[in-house]
């Protein structure tokens, strides 16, 4: 296992030097002045020329590149024109609000899809089946911000269900005391459980919009994976030998069922983390999303420059998560003992 | 001999998009306990399906149509699909070609011979393990107890069949079906795995199917021979008498299409054309004539199935 | 030839839904080509008199927040929408459809140069990476269809590639080789031609998928700027809107932005299973 780690994180050196050179490159080489953007849209030719000198602007590209990577290593993502605060600093206390957002969408729509996918497979033709396929082929069809703009209509305007849709958490509640950062679990952490319920109303809405949108590919590849499996030498094998249909779909074809839908998860993260972005804006949402929203309107770059390089990292981790996990099901991968 | 297995004018059709297929038409034969049966034809002659419809596990496109499959007494097409769940892998079971596919690639072998146990074998969760090594060493597999924590990529494919042995077996069961349990091995590991499944077989008083595209596979382990002919049982009986006294003009053929020794291979007969098309095939009728040199003009006419048993019987309107 | 007809034919009457996306599909066409001719109101004048009024026989999707008449304003947009998401897929088809057959043909260097750069792109989540280019490119809606089409890029390069590697050996091109075709003939005269119908599936199936991610851009208020009719843009002028009950604001251009992702996902379903009937799901 130890070894499996060891290769997939050196697998995954290469795309974080790329990233940082597509970041370095979005910023610096580019045609325009970039001490222009990095001073912003009032900025005069003096401020411009101060933030070319602090930059290091007026050197070489290799030169910048270098320096660009010491900042990085140590931290420094620059400051953000319109708060004067670091970058980095405002980009860690909005992550935990992503997070929390992205992973319970993540987990809504696995909790739909998976079974849905399975029911289908188990059952052709029947309407499962067919609300399967229906459901695959709207979900993708879906604007995230609309979808999120419809239910906010029909669940806030029209039944009142849930809170209004901005941010977090209701003006009458205080943040939990923060140790996460996410409120579901500081909230139980600290055994508050109004909060926990509020913030949960706040977040059933963005997250549900979120899984909608994923909940697509993800029934679809189950399905499609699940019927191939189905059909695979080694279950009419587990049919023959008697063993009851919850062992042979659950134990023999659902573990096998799910290597590709695990390599679809890199897909659906890279889907997740856009249309995250779209989500905050439509709630409100204070998370890095929303931030970089803030920044692009206000042509501040810094911090774009920061959401992307966060965002892109993000999804390297990810898919490490997601490269491990394949390792974990999969036997085969790991080196014979 | 008492009767152990009787398959009676069973009928089979398939639903595809180019019609229905009727796969198996009345077919007939029986096995006693104890006995080796060789159900013998060429690749689609039905001879899968025949012994899927007797386990319960066609696919969902097929149906039976017509006859009766009864296993020690128990009507199967009767029976409720939990009744024959609880036979299948204990009182009957199957071996299949490609071992290796025909095991869970990412589950280790200990435990999916660990699973049939617990299905069926009454006995402790804490035990199983080592009840699944004790049936590895049986089919012959070196250091079990270490192996038993292997995936099926990391063994040969020999050592795949054996593991497949050794889950059919699991839990004694009183007839085997094996599938072209050869077909995907190498030649030497054919014969060991063969020997395997016969020795199994008499050490446990177990009856055994034997499904082979190979006469010369079923003239050495079989005592009796079914040949089946585009869903039809042409011919059966006594392995002996059968092969030295072919009555269906297709046995006749398929005989001289098997390599045996003091025959040159240029000497042997490819069988001429091809198995009809079963949407079209009327029913009832011989449906060798399309490919028969003593087709007669009465072939055309209805053609009484073999009944189950023992005896030497052939399909024909004029036999050999 | 008529093969393809009879099974073009059958493909559209098999499933009705195909047959209805097609019908969609020659709205948009004539919507995007006669938009502006056939909008009864003018999509920017705006009336303070008649602003936020539900969808009515005069107004059939209502008026904004300025009184603008939505339908006019959603018609005029399909132009703007569809001449984005067409260009866009047309950078990404011809210049992906290069690179993965140079890398495809070529392979060593080329390909493992052109790998790279693939890989990079999908390191990103890729409406982000969009957002970045945009961002650092300037905010317009050239740059829109610029970052459109580099995050579509990966997959055209991917899929020519695969199916260029798979022929280059096949004994068409060995056929070719042998009559004394020079490479670039081959390259050219022989495996384009050859992979340019699964490369029409490609682009039909990411034509959606490009709708969607510029009006996505344009929502969170990248490229296109108000008062440009655009149906990203519109959906977020009528965003607020909703939380006070005037729905229709965003309602009807999300609804169109909808059918018109949905339309194109369809007809790229089906233009599969004509090019490539192994594949079907």
């Amino acid at each position: 296992m130890l070894t499996l780690i060891g290769r997939r994180l050196a697998a995954a050196i290469p795309s974080v030097i790329g990233v940082v050179v597509v970041t370095f490159v979005l910023t610096r080489a580019l045609p325009g002045d970039p001490a222009a953007y990095f001073a912003g849209p009032n900025a005069d030719a003096k401020a411009i020329a101060e933030i070319r000198t602090a930059l290091g602007l007026d050197r070489s590209l290799p030169e910048q590149f270098v320096r660009y990577v010491g900042d990085l290593l140590r931290g420094d993502l620059g400051q953000s024109l319109s708060t004067g605060r670091p970058v980095l600093v405002e980009l860690a206390s909005r992550l935990p609000a992503s997070l929390e957002l992205t992973l319970l969408g993540l987990v809504i729509s696995l909790a739909i899809a998976l079974p849905l996918g399975i029911l289908a497979a188990t059952r052709p033709n029947s309407w499962v089946d067919h609300l399967c396929r229906v459901i695959v082929t709207l979900g993708v069809s879906m604007p995230t911000f609309f979808t999120g703009l419809v239910l906010v209509y029909v669940f806030y305007f029209l039944l009142g269900w849930s809170p209004a849709p901005l941010g977090r958490l209701d003006a009458f509640f205080s943040s939990p005391p923060d140790r996460t950062g996410l409120y579901l679990v500081d909230s139980l952490l600290a055994g508050d459980a109004e909060t926990f319920v509020a913030a949960a109303g706040q977040l059933v809405l963005p997250a549900a919009t979120l899984a909608i949108f994923t909940l697509a590919p993800l029934a679809r590849m189950t399905r499609a994976s699940m019927l191939a499996v189905l059909s695979a030498d080694f279950i009419r094998t587990a049919r023959a030998s008697g063993l009851s249909g919850g062992t042979v779909v659950f134990a023999y074809a659902f573990r096998n069922a799910m290597l590709p839908v695990v390599t679809t998860l890199g897909m659906v993260f890279s889907f997740l983390l856009g249309a995250n972005v779209l989500v905050e804006k439509v709630f409100a949402w204070p998370g890095i999303g929303s931030y970089a929203i803030e920044a692009l309107i206000a042509a501040d770059y810094a911090p774009i420059q920061g959401f992307v390089l966060t965002m892109a990292l993000l999804y390297v981790v990810l898919n490490l998560s997601i490269d491990l996990l394949y390792g974990i099901i999969d036997p085969r991968l790991e080196p014979a003992a | 001999m008492s009767e152990l297995l009787r398959v009676e004018n069973l009928s089979v059709a398939f639903r595809t998009r180019g019609g229905i297929v009727r796969a198996l038409e009345t077919v007939s034969f029986s096995i006693a306990r104890g006995e080796t049966v060789a159900l013998v034809g060429e690749s689609g002659s039905g001879k899968s399906v025949t012994a899927y419809a007797a386990m319960g596990i066609l696919d969902p496109a097929g149906q039976v149509t017509g006859g009766r499959i009864v296993f020690d007494g128990i009507d199967l097409t009767e029976a409720s699909e939990r009744e024959i769940e609880d036979l299948r892998g204990r009182e009957m079971s199957m071996i299949f070609q490609n071992p290796r596919a025909a095991l869970n690639p990412i589950r280790r072998i200990g435990t999916q011979i660990a699973d049939v146990l617990l299905r069926h074998g009454n006995i402790r969760r804490a035990d199983a393990p080592a009840e699944a090594v004790r049936l590895l060493a049986q089919v012959g597999i070196p250091d079990p107890a270490r192996r038993s924590r292997a995936y099926p990529f990391e063994l040969s494919g020999g050592m795949c069949q054996r593991v497949m042995i050794a889950i059919a077996l699991a839990c004694a069961p009183s007839l085997l079906i094996a599938d072209e349990p050869t077909t995907g091995l190498d030649v030497t590991t054919q014969a060991v795995a063969m020997d395997l499944v016969r020795d199994l077989a008499r050490e446990r008083q177990m009856a055994t199917l034997l499904i082979t595209h190979d006469l010369a596979l079923a003239s050495e382990y079989c005592d009796r021979v079914v040949v089946m002919h585009a869903g039809h049982v042409v011919e059966s009986g006594p392995v002996a008498e059968l092969l030295a006294a072919p009555r269906h003009p297709y046995t006749a053929r398929l005989l001289a299409a098997t390599p045996r020794p003091g025959i040159a291979l240029g000497d042997l007969a490819a069988i001429p054309g091809e198995l009809p098309d079963l949407r079209r095939a009327a029913a009832g009728v011989c449906r060798f004539a399309g490919r028969c040199d003593r087709r007669r003009d009465d072939c055309a006419g209805s053609l009484p199935p073999i009944p189950p048993g023992p005896l030497h019987d052939a399909a024909c309107w004029n036999p050999l | 030839m008529n093969e393809t007809l009879r099974h073009v034919r059958h493909v559209l009457t098999e499933n009705p839904v195909t047959l209805g996306a097609a019908g969609l599909f020659v709205f948009f066409v004539l919507a995007a080509l006669l938009g502006p001719s056939l909008a009864p109101y003018d999509p920017f004048a705006s009336d303070a008199a008649r602003a936020l009024q539900p969808p009515s026989l005069r107004h059939w999707f209502g008026t904004d927040a300025l009184g603008r008449d939505i339908f006019s304003r959603v018609l005029v947009a399909t132009r703007l929408d569809m001449a984005i998401a067409v260009s866009s897929v047309i950078l990404a088809f011809a210049f992906g459809t290069l690179a993965g057959l140079a890398a495809g043909f070529l392979g060593g260097a080329t390909d493992q140069a052109i790998g790279r750069l693939v890989d990079t792109i999908m390191a990103f989540p890729l409406f982000v990476l969009a957002m970045g280019i945009v961002a650092a490119l300037g905010n317009t809606v050239t740059n829109i269809v610029l970052a459109t089409a580099i995050i579509n890029f990966p997959l055209y390069v991917r899929v020519a590639r695969a199916e260029t590697a798979q022929r280059k050996s096949a004994g068409f091109i060995e056929a070719a080789r042998l009559s004394g075709d020079g490479e670039t003939a081959i390259l050219f005269g022989q495996l384009l031609p050859n992979i340019l119908p699964i490369m029409m599936v490609q682009a039909s199936l990411t034509m959606g998928y490009a709708i969607l991610n510029a009006a996505g851009l344009s929502f969170i208020g990248l490229g296109v700027r108000p008062p440009t009719p655009e149906w990203g843009i519109m959906v977020a002028e009528g965003a607020g809107l909703m939380i006070s009950g005037e729905w229709w604001v965003a309602l009807f251009p999300g609804l169109v932005l909808m059918l018109a992702v949905f339309c194109f996902n369809l007809l790229g379903d089906a233009l599969r299973d004509i090019v490539d009937p192994r594949r079907r799901s």
